[in-house]
């Protein structure tokens, strides 16, 4: 039992030795993913992400920058491999259309919901026209009738 | 008239959202399992070694084992001769051996096939974009592809003698 507790900390205090020995790999782990797992470094322990953790160190005592291990390392498995779209070029686009998709978006919300507003504001009776204070006159035998039902209550 | 065209933007986008979600995971060699023979999707790759590409088609009339593979991947060492083994065993008779290196760097990749002492054609697919149309899980994954260009069988992990020689047989007959 003793001897699990121990390989269970030595396990844990692996990840925090290597990150200690290579500063670059903190900063990237969760700028780079794991090719097999759809997740950042940060958060895989998959055979891929320790191959890529294991580059970005080598590269980096080599004496390259981070851009220049993020390009080696798209120029092996894609640009699928950065944590999001670089700002530059086509892939620009990955980061604009989505703003313009909502500015788009909220375009359309907006006019819909002014067009349902006027919609429901309330019409004029066909044959009745407002008063000077603007609000409509009720027809003669109806305004009869309402005092009649008042009256009834008083 | 707003009412409807919201309805129908809403309903549009859940269509969408089911087809995405129900055909995401779809590959050409659905119905191998059932006893089908799909067509093995094509693809046109550069070697891992050396300069030019591979194309599955330039292999059509020959059986090819198509074998999925990384460095980092145990199985794949283990397997490894048994590979080149075949390779070297059948190619006379019209078979061909093909890696195709995935979701690895390109220079482990180089570095595993020369002690693995690998002689067959090797092609690379760094961002693994033919592991979709293939429905490779995981590594490796075998494809037995007979020579009409019909994928005739599949091992999901590390093949066994028996397997390979029973697919092989199969995939040359």
């Amino acid at each position: 039992m003793r001897w699990v507790v121990v390989a269970a900390l030595i396990a844990l205090m692996l990840p925090a030795s290597a990150s200690a020995a290579c500063p670059e790999l903190r900063s990237l782990e969760g700028e780079l993913m794991c090719p097999t797992c759809g997740t950042t470094l940060k958060l895989s322990n998959a055979p891929a992400a320790n191959q890529i953790r294991r580059y970005v160190c080598e590269r980096a005592a080599a004496g390259d920058s981070k851009g220049e291990i993020k390009d080696k390392l798209v120029a092996d498995f894609g640009p699928g491999v950065l944590a999001s779209p670089p700002t530059k070029g086509f892939d620009l686009l990955a980061w604009v259309l989505p703003l313009l998709a909502l500015g788009a978006g909220a375009a359309v919300l907006a006019g819909l919901v002014v067009r349902w507003s006027r919609r429901r504001e309330p019409e004029p009776a066909s044959d009745g026209e407002p008063s000077a204070n603007g609000r409509t006159e009720l027809d003669p035998e109806l305004e009869k009738r309402l005092e009649d039902e008042l009256a009834r209550f008083e | 008239m707003g009412q409807v065209a919201a309805i129908g933007l809403v309903a549009g986008l859940l269509v969408l959202l089911v087809w995405k979600v129900a055909g995401g995971s779809e590959s050409q060699v659905e119905g191998l399992r059932s006893g089908k023979t799909p067509p093995a999707p094509g693809f046109n790759l550069p070697r891992l070694r050396g300069d030019g590409n591979i194309s599955l088609a330039s292999y059509r009339g020959k059986a090819v084992v198509v074998n999925f593979w990384a460095s980092w991947c145990e199985p794949c060492k283990a397997e490894a001769p048994l590979l080149e083994d075949a390779w070297r065993r059948y190619r006379d008779r019209g078979l061909v051996v093909l890696g195709v290196n995935s979701q690895d760097l390109s220079s482990d990749a180089r570095r595993f096939a020369k002690q693995m002492g690998w002689t067959y054609p090797l092609v690379r697919d760094g961002p693994g974009d033919i592991l979709g149309p293939y429905a490779v899980a995981a590594f490796p994954e075998t494809f037995f592809v007979d020579r009409n260009g019909k994928v005739i069988g599949r091992i999901d992990g590390e093949v066994s003698e028996d397997e390979l020689q029973s697919n092989i047989e199969r995939a040359l007959a």
